[in-house]
């Protein structure tokens, strides 16, 4: 079976004052129907805009370039603007990082939600605002009718986000990229949202792209992972086979920052990748993580070779264990 | 929505008492009327004499209070200058200015919207500077030069439109121009502003990602939260026209409230002068009051002060 979206070669590159920045670099991932992928990395890796660039939602000075980029048997990277945008919303959603200004201050949330499904399916009002007291409810607000009626600024971060994920799902999309949605909200909060999203995913069965900077998140949720480093994925696999085996030195970083209960000790110092984040203006040659790399070798100044064992892919000189 | 308009028309009405009161007190500290009265010339007895059978010599307060409650009765009192009733002379002249100054906000709001919006959604590009270009000009140019190039250009080379007077509609064409190109680039600017700020919210980004038509990004969703300030300038503006216009109404020889006032001061004619400033300061009140609730609909978040 063909995959819902498949991303190959994947480059996103920002004019700015000081050059040109290679936010994105030769990404590939798949993701099948129904599917969890979690886009993981740290601040500033491309993972945001990885997921800009799926959407057709890349600011200004950015450019795009795609050997593949095929979503449910379009292809993305030939359609038009207008045919890429009679697809946002409709088969192809997005939350964002920011529930507490995602939603237009000047609109009630029955008016935006009726919006997007009138907009893509027609129909009257009436069953526009049905589909959206009924995703209301689906997410998990309680009086759906009337909170139709009111504005973003009456509602809590984590009700404006279930308000954002109620608008994702308003005309029944197969894919869902979901950039950070759990970041803004309190610790709490942050659990049922994620939860929500499982259910409903259950529920609906769309596929998920998750991007975050959290891997307790992706513990939790994903089906596969892709981990990138300074605009690349450097490793990516099933959940199972990272989290069990990660190859690369980044991803067994990254694992070693969770705090784990029952194996952490109290008082123990936690895992920390030493240094930050190479610059990507300009090009990088070799492996980018190797300044930060505590098996570093003369070979990683030239590109990392890629291995792959049965699906676990990733870049590195060293190979399996 | 209700309770606000209620509650900010009881403190517009309370704001109206103060300045009725603020501005009588500064006019007769300004000079004595019941010289003004007795003329040039006119001997301490005769100003004396004046100031008792004109009650000048009661209280401020006792004045204030008889003006006051004959005011709200419709008596401004009688010019001292044009020897007529205030509320005759003030009426002839309003529809001329509030013609004038409502043409000139809706041609200057016409003009500045589209351009504005066309800015914004090209930022930094040949069409920015354009609009850029015509917005400086604007400012740049005095008022009555610009109206004096529309006469030779209009009237006198093209003869399309008379040079003055108040007959006909094109009486008002070149005057409308005049203001409202001087008022038009503050808006530009404010509504190029607003939409480069709200393009970029992220609440636009939602509606982009999903899918709505460019029209409901640009003009349901960006241009409503961009035109906040721009309401509470036109109320600004508005005011200032219908207050400030002498020059350009002295050019068309347009017989309205500018000139009505200018000559008010000039001859000292007390009841004029108090009746066109008493009238200016409540249409200002009025127009803070109607932007205030024009915002208020546009921003829910506002209808709680």
């Amino acid at each position: 079976m063909s995959a819902l979206l498949s991303v190959e070669g994947l480059t996103v590159d920002l004019a700015v004052p000081a050059g040109t920045l290679h936010a994105v670099r030769d990404v590939s991932f798949e993701v099948a129907r129904g599917e969890t992928l979690c886009v993981v990395g740290e601040s500033g890796c491309g993972k945001s805009m990885t997921a800009l660039a799926l959407m057709g939602l890349l600011p200004r000075n950015a450019r795009r370039r795609a050997r593949r980029l095929v979503f449910d048997g379009v292809d993305l990277a030939a359609a038009s603007p207008a045919r890429t945008n009679a697809l946002r919303g409709a088969k192809l959603s997005m939350i964002f990082q920011e529930p507490m200004t995602a939603l237009n201050p000047a609109y009630t949330i029955g008016n935006q939600l009726c919006e997007v499904y009138r907009r893509h399916k027609g129909g009257s009002r009436a069953a526009a605002r049905e589909r959206a007291a009924f995703l209301l409810g689906k997410v998990g607000i309680a009086a759906a009718g009337e909170r139709l009626g009111q504005y973003p600024h009456q509602l809590s971060g984590g009700l404006r986000q279930r308000v954002m994920i109620a608008m994702a799902l308003m005309c029944g999309p197969s894919l869902i990229v979901a950039d950070e949605p759990t970041t803004a909200l309190d610790v709490t909060i942050q659990a049922q949202i994620l939860k929500l999203l499982k259910d409903l995913q259950a529920e609906f069965g769309m596929a998920l792209v998750l991007i975050t900077h959290d891997l307790g998140v992706v513990a939790r949720i994903a089906d596969r992972v892709a981990v990138m480093y300074a605009g690349e994925v450097v490793e990516r696999g099933t959940a199972a086979q990272v989290f069990a085996a990660p190859r690369h030195p980044y991803t067994a970083g990254l694992i070693d920052c969770i705090p784990v209960p029952g194996r952490t000790k109290p008082g123990e110092r936690l895992g920390a990748i030493p240094g930050t984040v190479p610059a990507l203006v300009g090009t990088i040659e070799g492996c980018a993580f190797r300044q930060r790399c505590a098996f570093a070798q003369p070979a990683c100044a030239s590109a990392p070779p890629v291995h792959a064992d049965a699906g676990h892919e990733w870049a590195c000189v060293r190979g399996a264990a | 929505m209700l309770g606000f308009a209620v509650r900010r028309i009881a403190l517009a009405l309370a704001v109206a008492l103060a300045v009725s009161a603020a501005s009588f007190i500064l006019l007769r500290l300004s000079g004595d009327v019941a010289t003004a009265i007795a003329g040039e010339g006119a001997r301490a007895e005769d100003i004396a004499f004046v100031r008792k059978a004109y009650g000048l010599d009661r209280p401020l307060v006792v004045q204030y209070a008889e003006w006051l409650s004959n005011t709200l009765r419709g008596d401004f009192g009688t010019s001292l200058y044009f020897k007529t009733e205030v509320i005759g002379l003030v009426a002839d002249k309003l529809p001329v200015t509030l013609v004038l100054g409502l043409a000139s906000i809706l041609f200057a709001l016409a003009v500045s919207l589209p351009l504005g919006i066309l800015a914004a959604l090209h930022p930094n590009t040949w069409i920015d500077r354009l609009c850029l270009a015509l917005a400086v000009l604007g400012q740049a140019l005095p008022n009555f030069f610009f109206a004096l190039c529309l006469i030779l250009l209009f009237s006198i080379t093209l003869r399309w439109l008379p040079v003055s007077g108040t007959g006909t509609w094109q009486h008002f064409v070149m005057p409308t121009l005049a203001l409202g190109y001087y008022v038009a680039p503050a808006f530009m600017r404010l509504v190029r502003a607003g939409m480069i700020e709200t393009l970029a919210a992220d609440y636009v980004r939602t509606a982009r990602a999903s899918g709505l038509s460019p029209a409901s990004v640009v003009f349901k969703h960006a241009l409503r939260n961009a035109l906040i300030p721009v309401v509470a300038l036109a109320a600004v503006q508005l005011g200032f026209l219908l207050g400030g216009s002498i020059v350009v109404e002295t050019i068309f020889a347009l017989d309205g409230l500018g000139y009505l006032a200018y000559q008010s001061i000039t001859y000292k004619d007390f009841p004029t002068t108090q009746a066109v400033v008493l009238l200016l300061s409540v249409v200002y009140i009025f127009l803070t009051l109607a932007a205030d609730l024009v915002n208020a609909w546009l921003d829910p978040r506002l209808r709680v002060a």
